[in-house]
């Protein structure tokens, strides 16, 4: 398949590849896990979030085609600096036209988002139990 | 080595050179129509038609009158199971059956939906882990209106032989006991210039040919059809002048069926003179070397019943269409969902009963005749630096690693 050179350049080079924590009680950090592995994609995205609810560092990991993890690497720097609620507001459109993703691999863009919400959820969820 | 690697020979295979240096006279030299019998053109075309029928009759052990041209297998597939089905339909005034495994090639396959959709019963024979179809349920199948049975020689995507001369010996054995019109029809495009291949030992009726699977050119093929008793009876799917004894008609591509011919030729000799064992050489130091740098690969079929030149491997926790992309310099293809158009992982991989999961991080290997140990090592080097990388990136295989099974997850399906 033609790829965008976008969407390439973060194939051959993912930005924020990793874990911030292993540690699944850690209060600062939210972890969305999306996906399936019988789909062809499962999306580990992790938050660390301070406590003005300001995104201060974002890590993936991906198992899926070039385009999930092509959108895993844009979500980690599309989110680094902004606030939860603005985190919440990407769309997949947003991701689907900054990688000009064909539009079978649209649904990357609809996981990648989806690991958001997940991880931000996850985050307070954990918070709200305090 | 700053170039593409091809290890994708069971898509297509490069036009062999000497098969290129022989066609070419039959574009601008030897010009004829074939079926021009008044003039000397026409006596040199159909010369050279005869030469490349008697080529490609000694590569399967068959007679040259035995060979029909056309445009590929997909044609030849087409020909063989409507053409025998369409006469049996005629002839008896009445549909009838057909069995074959659902492994099948595509044309295949959708020629008997094409017939099931007039009418016809078809028996989609089941294959095992190993890819392999039982004879029993091939017994068991068999029907006083079975009136053929297509298995291919080697599949496509793993390379796994089916047990032809078995399959051959029930279908001649039930024929002959029940009275019956069954054929045998092969699609041997994958084992051509592979495997000895022999019609006779094999009691093959008929057997699809393709010019560009083994080092010929693309748009050309030939359907073998055994004379003898009993007399086999195809309907023709193309109507015109009556070429290639009423079966395929239309005006003879003389270069592509000397290029054809020439294949044939080059793929027996591979075969005669152990060439072959080569490439086998080749996939399996492929093998040797990913599997003695990587954990958690998984080979897709039987190994032992497998053409020499194949290689289906599901590298676990690495989906397929990233695993291509990482590799792009080298071209191979994938059993996953993201490289088809449907989204679904491959059929093939599916009715061995290979977990979804690791049927999309299949790769398929085809080595070929001009593949290199030099070509390999690289390719070796190259991929098991990106399954590294791909799995270091992978959640899945992070979480096996941290003794999570993932079978016990609720994933969120999409």
């Amino acid at each position: 398949m033609a790829y965008s050179d976008k969407l390439v350049k973060h194939f051959e080079n993912p930005q924020n590849v990793g874990t911030i924590s292993a540690d699944p009680n850690n209060k600062e950090v939210g972890t969305g896990l999306v996906g399936a592995p019988a789909c062809g994609d499962v999306m580990k995205l992790q938050l660390k979030i301070t406590d003005d609810g300001i995104i201060e560092d974002a890590k993936f990991k991906t198992f899926g085609c070039g385009s999930a993890i092509a959108s895993s690497s844009l979500v980690t720097e599309m989110v680094k600096g902004r606030s939860i609620d603005e985190a919440m507001a990407i769309s997949n459109r947003e991701i689907a036209q900054e990688l000009e993703l064909p539009p079978v691999k649209i649904h990357c863009s609809v996981l990648a988002e989806d690991a958001i919400k997940a991880a931000i959820k996850d985050y307070q969820k954990k918070n709200q139990a305090e | 080595m700053n170039k593409i690697l091809y290890f994708d020979n069971h898509s297509t295979t490069p036009c062999d050179p000497r098969v290129v240096e022989a066609m070419v006279p039959y574009l601008s030299e030897v010009y004829g129509n074939a079926a021009s019998s008044s003039h000397q053109f026409g006596w040199d075309a159909r010369e050279a038609v005869e030469q490349a029928r008697i080529q490609i009759a000694a590569l399967i052990g068959a007679q040259e009158k035995e060979i029909i041209f056309t445009s590929g297998a997909t044609e030849s597939n087409n020909l063989a199971i409507k053409g025998v089905a369409n006469y049996f339909a005629r002839n008896k005034g009445k549909v009838g059956h057909i069995i074959t495994p659902v492994t099948e090639h595509k044309a295949v396959l959708d020629s008997c939906h094409a017939l099931e959709r007039d009418g016809w019963e078809v028996t989609w024979l089941e294959v095992d882990k190993d890819g392999l179809i039982s004879l029993e349920s091939l017994k068991d199948a068999l029907r006083e209106d079975t009136a053929v049975v297509s298995v291919m020689y080697a599949n496509n995507e793993i390379g796994v032989i089916q047990p032809i001369a078995q399959i051959g010996a029930i279908v001649k054995a039930f024929r002959t006991e029940h009275k019956t019109g069954t054929l045998f029809h092969c699609d041997a495009v994958q084992a051509l210039g592979r495997v000895p291949i022999d019609v006779r030992a094999s009691n093959i009726d008929l057997l699809s040919i393709s010019g560009h699977k083994m080092y010929g050119p693309k748009g050309i093929g030939a359907l073998f059809v055994r004379r003898g008793r009993p007399r086999i009876r195809l309907e023709a799917l193309i109507d015109g002048g009556g070429h290639e004894r009423g079966m395929r008609s239309g005006t003879l591509p003389v270069h592509q069926i000397v290029g054809l011919g020439k294949a044939a030729e080059l793929a027996k000799e591979d075969v005669d003179t152990g060439a072959i064992e080569k490439v086998r050489a080749l996939r399996n130091r492929l093998w040797d070397g990913l599997k003695a740098n990587l954990d958690e690969l998984y080979i897709n079929g039987s190994w032992e019943h497998r053409l020499p030149n194949n290689l289906n491997v599901s590298f676990a926790y690495v989906e397929g269409e990233a695993m291509m992309m990482a590799i792009k310099t080298i071209a191979c293809s994938s059993g996953s969902a993201c490289t088809s158009a449907s989204l679904e992982p491959s059929y093939v991989l599916r009715a061995l009963g290979v977990d979804v999961e690791l049927a999309h991080t299949s790769i398929r290997f085809g080595l070929g005749r001009f593949n290199t140990e030099e070509e390999v090592d690289w390719a070796i080097n190259l991929i098991v630096g990106k399954v590294l990388q791909l799995r270091d990136m992978s959640p899945l295989y992070e979480m096996v690693k941290a003794g999570i099974d993932l079978k016990s997850i609720e994933w969120d399906a999409h």
